[in-house]
């Protein structure tokens, strides 16, 4: 009877526990009234945050150095998270500026978006932002979703094309970040556009996607297009003929009430970036392991941007 | 925050397929006795032998050393370095299993060894005074003298492994970890709590499972309830002991 009664009270106290956190909706709202203090529209430091893989790491490296270059105080804030996460903080201002990829951003305000041309979608992305966010101008570097397998597997089913996994996919194990899954541009989108089904799902992230495709775990992988893996590993793209994906051009997203300050410097950054550009960095960051801040100031000084 | 975390548990969504509530709690379960049955195939003989013997005893402190391991560091590298050789999902769940094993390892020694080493040292002489067997003498006198120690040990282990299962997740399993997961990583926080909530939920009712098993297991000599006309007050250890191993037979197997 004893051990029933502090039961009771250890699920009392829990919910009274959650009663007290319950004043907000939002965990990250609750920083916000701080973080907009100390880095608010009045000055201070420009914020740039990557999200959860080493080119947006990279390309915060690169924004941060290019604004540093022109004198303005710059800091990153790498490996916030998914998009999910990581618009929140833009919009509540704890970070200022993030490098994104334009139909990525179209698709995430506007679900039912099916644009795929490039300035089409640059275009429809400053309609649907936010009126606290804007983009500025977007690069020709362009990144996208894409769903690879290995040589083998591409041999014994011959796959060119996602199309072509229509067949066989039930039998088939694609591995992909947990947010791929309920992501419009995601498993609804392959099965949608594609009629493609994977006969399961294996949720993991960054190196553990490339190392399940490479040990034989998964059959098939959605890695980025510029990912150095794909070359290193002789994994097999394959071709997105439907354009589930859009297009991905590389784009400052940034905060309106900073828009000015960090204009010129990072339109600088998006004239000179160039796919080429980004996947060689990504050798150097992801293969050779260098510092990503190292290979971001090595492109800005051979670009005169540093 | 209340009103959406409810609203997500009473969504009917999460309550069916693959990602279900229910699936996924099967599958945590599935995760925590494996492990559990994992620990105590090495710990309990391991316990009873240093317990009966009074032998290496480091051998307790060694595995108590095991608590200190991290957990998610170990089970990453046990992954990343099994996954090269294991083609299958083996090489995850293996890792997960082995690691979540590792933890139960010493809180299930210690109560097996504690159990026995507790037993009253004039029980012991008084059951070889009458012609027991060592072999008798463990099965019959120390064994279920120790249940009440070995039983508070398995307790803590199960809780243990029940409450960092959701590593599993980590490595792309199944079991409620991915609630957690998942929820981070689409933002969706009324699914992040629902499985931290789900999580303790499952440890409060499993340990009070286990103290359901646990009464009915303890010889009723030693956890003190009435039993027919005998009162708390008979504390007579041998005698109990002597009894309760009459009543069951092979009290020592886990549930």
């Amino acid at each position: 009877m004893k051990r029933m009664t502090s039961a009771v009270a250890l699920i009392a106290a829990s919910l009274l526990g959650l009663t007290a956190c319950g004043s907000s909706d939002d965990p990250l709202a609750s920083s916000s009234p701080t973080g907009s203090a100390s880095a608010g529209a009045s000055g201070g430091p420009i914020v740039v945050g990557g999200a959860n893989f080493s080119e947006s790491t990279l390309l915060a490296e690169i924004y941060a150095g290019a604004l540093k270059a022109k004198g303005i105080d710059a800091t990153t804030k790498p490996n916030i998270g998914s998009r999910e996460i990581y618009l929140r903080a833009l919009e509540d201002n704890s970070v200022q500026v993030f490098p994104e990829y334009t139909g990525a951003l179209a698709f995430n305000y506007d679900k039912a978006y099916t644009g795929t041309d490039p300035d089409e979608v640059y275009q429809h992305v400053q309609q649907v932002l936010p009126k606290t966010l804007t983009v500025l101008d977007k690069s020709t570097a362009e990144d996208n979703d894409s769903i690879v397998v290995t040589k083998e597997t591409a041999d014994k089913y011959k796959l060119k094309s996602i199309a072509d996994l229509k067949a066989v996919a039930g039998d088939l194990t694609l591995t992909a970040p947990p947010e791929f899954k309920g992501r419009p541009q995601g498993i609804p989108g392959l099965e949608k556009t594609y009629g493609v089904k994977f006969g399961s799902f294996r949720p993991l992230t960054g190196q553990g996607i490339v190392q399940a495709l490479k040990n034989g775990q998964a059959d098939a992988a959605n890695i980025f297009s510029t990912d150095p893996a794909i070359a290193a590993n002789g994994f097999v793209q394959l071709e997105d003929t439907e354009k589930l994906f859009g297009s991905q051009n590389i784009v400052p997203l940034v905060r309106v009430d900073r828009a000015d300050e960090v204009k010129a410097a990072l339109n600088a950054v998006s004239a000179k970036l160039t796919t080429e550009a980004i996947a060689g960095m990504l050798k150097e960051t992801d293969i050779d392991k260098k510092d990503p801040k190292a290979v971001a100031a090595e492109f800005l000084s051979t670009n005169g941007l540093g | 925050m209340i009103n959406s975390i409810w609203a997500w548990f009473t969504d009917p969504v999460n309550w069916q397929g693959e990602d279900g509530i229910p699936h996924r709690t099967l599958q945590h379960l599935e995760y925590t006795a494996m492990a559990v049955l994992l620990a105590a195939v090495i710990a309990i003989p391991l316990g009873l032998w240093v317990g009966h013997t009074g032998r290496a005893r480091w051998l307790v402190s060694l595995a108590n050393s095991v608590r200190a391991v991290p957990t998610l560091g170990l089970l990453l590298a046990a992954t990343l370095w099994l996954g090269a050789y294991i083609q299958s999902d083996l090489a995850f769940t293996l890792p997960s299993i082995l690691v979540l094993g590792l933890l139960a390892i010493p809180p299930l020694l210690a109560g097996t060894y504690a159990g026995i080493e507790a037993v009253p040292p004039a029980a012991r002489d008084a059951a070889l005074g009458v012609g027991m067997t060592s072999g008798q003498v463990l099965r019959q006198v120390e064994v279920p003298n120790g249940l009440p120690l070995f039983m508070s040990g398995l307790r803590s282990a199960v809780l243990q492994v029940v409450a960092t299962a959701t590593v599993a997740a980590f490595v792309g399993l199944g079991g409620l970890g991915r609630f957690l997961i998942d929820g981070i990583a689409l933002g969706d926080y009324p699914q992040t709590a629902g499985g931290a909530i789900l999580v303790a939920v499952l440890a409060v009712v499993l340990d009070g499972v286990f103290a359901l098993v646990q009464r009915g297991v303890v010889s009723p000599g030693l956890s003190g309830r009435r039993v027919g006309g005998r009162g708390k007050d008979s504390r007579s250890v041998s005698v109990e002991a002597d009894r309760s191993s009459t009543d069951a037979p092979t009290p020592v197997a886990p549930a």
